[in-house]
């Protein structure tokens, strides 16, 4: 409704062309934030043909039929990362009817098997209402991520588009598994049982006639572990820098690719991340010792692993509030982050981690997943202008959008000023 | 506004968890301030984050859970130094969900919205039947005292009870009431229950819906003490909007209040009101920063009862200044300083001078 009319106009005629399934944008004269080699290009152009990005430059030709988006200076950003998130698997957190990222079965937790084949984007909803309301802001895709707590293994996600198509689950693969002081309930007590419980569950894999009465893994789990001890990514979440340590030993000798999740405690063992080559997924805003596990948290963890060459990237541990991974950004840059290290750990680390290689950087050949900002794309006064996923412009609406202009007209109505 | 800092202090462990008197659904009688503990590192950050002043509440398990207490974020030993001088207690009351699902999920009452009313007229029936038992009270004093007859007894005062002298001093407009409320629906109801037993809201707490009634709330001076954007997390939660703020803002008389519950949203209250100032003005809004400013500044002040002594850069008020690298509507803007009463707290540029908890010594 703010929105210049000619903007509108044209987002309008890209969207009769989606609809019909050709395929030409030009976005033209953009402050293009590649997250790639090529850096900022300054009034660049951008062609987007078909799902992909067809060329990136100054003064790029429209071809005949192609829809024209004029940017005018604006900032042009790969579409951002989500996070690890329930988005499409959650409704409503406290209706459990609504949650499908938790394997809750009820037994006692000792009597628990550790389930590494349930795969939550198998419950995946590409139509979740909470979609629209995150892609309206920039957040393009993201990885969903099981919630369960109640064993060490949480189980399996990947990454998937928030395009609205049913088939958008993207790949990169991934394990889940909770750590430390938070996974002590289902450890019996003790972080030194998580290695023991593991230990366990990995001679089950190799050595399955070990499984026998009080075995952690049924033949279905020990077929889908195996695959990560043989090199699969697996995202640890943990805090504490002895935790850490143990975890990039651990995983390393057990043929784990691992990913560190949370990290508050993370930069007191940059060196050991950085030689390792193992990256970090944080909240950049947690800096309170919230319990003592994290009594190291503070607000420049990102900008001091990113210092030491530790690969970061971004992520709410709310999924309907996925969109605040920019605000997560933005503040890493307030305290020390460079600019464009924060950028990239929305777009391009994250689709490294994940193993996205036509993701998550503006270059020729990647799939089109684009936003065009109404500022800097890290500023909380900036919102999203047009976002298009895979080549297509998503329409900017969400129920959040209806219930703002419904209420608006009504609150006109009721008021003098 | 509406911290739950020193009640529920980091580390969040289970002998911290002080926030909610969860035993019985009206526990009026209890007071946050008796919970504070006032080495939650949690203080410190928030000072860092420009916040001079501010109201602890009991969380909100229950229908009525207790007196808040507002506090000048200063670094002391005891909670008695932290509180605001002169500044009214607010009293506590929780909508919806919450008290429902604490005590339904116990086989008590209240288990369903319609308990919850109930709950609250009868706490609010009691201790007008207590104000009466006290004016009546009163009144053989005063004529014992005169001393008509003079070999009369004293008459005998009633039985206190914490409980009511609360909801009491409440009715009587000596405690402020914050109620927690996310539908706009039982806002509503919550007007009417005041009207009932005559007592005044100063504010509706999270309130995604305040928007809905945005006029209503203006007409009757209630203030919205709001997220910019939190949303979704329970079903009273499902249809907030980044717009909230701003419309609630947006009649004459409307009062916008940004608010946070969390440790963390406390330590950038500026953000969340760039963010929703933003949205405002997106949607057609004319809110410059200077109105935007208010909800973190005097509008607070005026719903916490203590304008007449900060909120406002104006001669006679307390000196609680923040001075900013930039405009503080910026992901990248911090405090520079930070004076509570005239006094420094916090300079940014001598970190080895900033107030520390003990527990991060």
């Amino acid at each position: 409704m703010s929105k210049p009319p000619l903007i509108a106009a044209l987002l309008t005629s890209s969207l009769a062309l989606g609809a019909a399934g050709a395929g030409e944008v030009l976005i033209r004269g953009a402050r293009v934030h590649t997250a790639g080699s090529p850096g900022t290009l300054e009034n660049a152009d951008v062609l987007v043909r078909d799902n992909r990005i067809a060329a990136v430059g100054n003064g790029l030709a429209a071809p005949s039929g192609a829809a024209v988006v004029e940017a005018r200076g604006r900032p042009l950003t790969p579409g951002l990362f989500g996070g690890l998130s329930q988005l499409g698997l959650e409704e409503v957190e406290l209706e459990a009817a609504t949650v499908d990222a938790d394997l809750a079965f009820t037994q006692p937790l000792w009597m628990h098997h550790w389930r590494p084949e349930f795969d939550v984007t198998r419950a995946f909803n590409a139509r979740s209402p909470v979609i629209p309301v995150t892609r309206v802001e920039g957040i393009t895709w993201t990885v969903l991520a099981p919630t369960t707590d109640k064993t060490l293994i949480a189980g399996q996600g990947a990454a998937a588009a928030l395009d609205g198509r049913f088939d958008a689950v993207l790949g990169g693969r991934t394990l889940f598994v909770n750590w430390g002081s938070a996974a002590l309930e289902s450890s019996g007590g003790s972080r030194a049982a998580q290695f023991m419980l593991f230990d366990q569950a990995i001679r089950e894999v190799r050595d399955p006639a070990s499984a026998g009465e009080g075995a952690l893994l049924l033949p279905e789990g020990r077929a889908a572990l195996k695959g990560y001890l043989a090199g699969g990514r697996v995202v640890f979440r943990v805090h504490r820098a002895s935790d850490i340590r143990g975890v990039i030993d651990y995983a390393r000798r057990n043929g784990m690719k691992p990913v560190i999740s949370g990290g508050n405690e993370a930069w007191l063992v940059a060196q050991e991340l950085a030689a390792a080559g193992v990256p970090v997924i944080l909240d950049s805003l947690e800096n309170l010792p919230e319990d003592f596990d994290q009594l190291g948290a503070r607000l420049d963890n990102a900008a001091m692993l990113n210092q030491a060459g530790v690969k970061i990237a971004f992520s709410y541990d709310e999924s309907h509030q996925a969109r605040k991974n920019r605000q997560l950004a933005g503040n890493a840059a307030t305290h020390g982050l460079s600019w464009e290290a924060a950028l990239a750990g929305l777009t391009s680390v994250p689709a490294q981690i994940f193993g996205l290689a036509d993701r998550g950087t503006i270059e020729k050949g990647k799939i089109a997943d684009l936003v065009l900002w109404s500022g800097d794309p890290l500023e909380v006064t900036t919102v999203a202008d047009s976002v298009w996923i895979g080549g297509q412009p998503i329409e900017m609406r969400s129920r959040q959008t209806e219930l703002r202009d419904r209420y608006l007209e009504i609150l006109r109505s009721k008021t003098a000023r | 506004m509406h911290s739950h800092l020193g009640v529920y202090p980091s580390p969040s462990l289970r002998a911290h968890s002080d926030g909610n008197e969860a035993t019985d659904p009206v526990t009026a009688g209890v007071w946050a301030e008796h919970s504070l503990w006032p080495q939650d590192p949690g203080f410190q950050r928030a000072l860092e984050g420009g916040v001079t002043s501010m109201q602890l509440l009991p969380g909100s398990a229950n229908l009525i859970g207790g007196r808040g207490v507002t506090i000048k974020n200063i670094w002391a030993r005891t909670y008695q130094e932290m509180k605001f001088p002169g500044a009214p207690h607010g009293l506590k009351m929780a909508c919806g969900e919450n008290p429902k699902r604490v005590y339904g999920g116990r086989q008590k009452a209240p288990s369903t919205r319609m308990g919850n009313v109930a709950g609250y007229r009868q706490a609010f029936a009691d201790a007008r039947d207590y104000i009466e038992q006290w004016n009546e009270y009163e009144a053989k004093r005063a004529v014992f005292e005169k001393g008509a007859k003079p070999d009369a007894t004293a008459p005998k005062p009633p039985k206190r009870d914490l409980r009511l002298e609360t909801l009491a001093a409440a009715m009587k407009g000596e405690l402020r009431v914050h109620i927690h409320c996310y539908r706009a629906d039982e806002m509503a109801t919550m007007l009417d229950l005041a009207k009932e037993f005559g007592f005044r809201i100063s504010t509706f707490h999270h309130g995604v819906e305040t928007y809905k009634i945005a006029d209503r709330l203006a007409t009757e001076g209630v203030c919205g003490a709001l997220w910019a954007d939190w949303w979704g997390f329970k079903l009273e939660a499902y249809d907030g909007i980044q717009e909230n703020l701003a419309f609630v803002d947006f009649p004459e008389g409307g009062c916008s209040i940004v608010h946070s519950d969390s440790s963390e949203g406390i330590q950038r209250l500026n953000q969340e009101a760039a963010k929703a100032m933003t949205r405002g003005q997106r949607a057609g809004l004319d809110i410059p920063p200077e109105r935007a400013i208010r909800w973190v500044t005097s509008n607070a002040a005026k719903s916490l009862g203590i304008l007449a002594q900060t909120g406002t850069l104006e001669a006679g008020k307390m000196a609680d200044i923040v001075v900013w690298n930039g405009s503080p509507f910026s992901v990248y803007a911090l405090p520079d300083l930070v004076y509570i009463d005239g006094v420094l707290q916090y300079d940014r540029a001598k970190p080895a001078a900033k107030p520390r908890s003990d527990f991060e010594q």
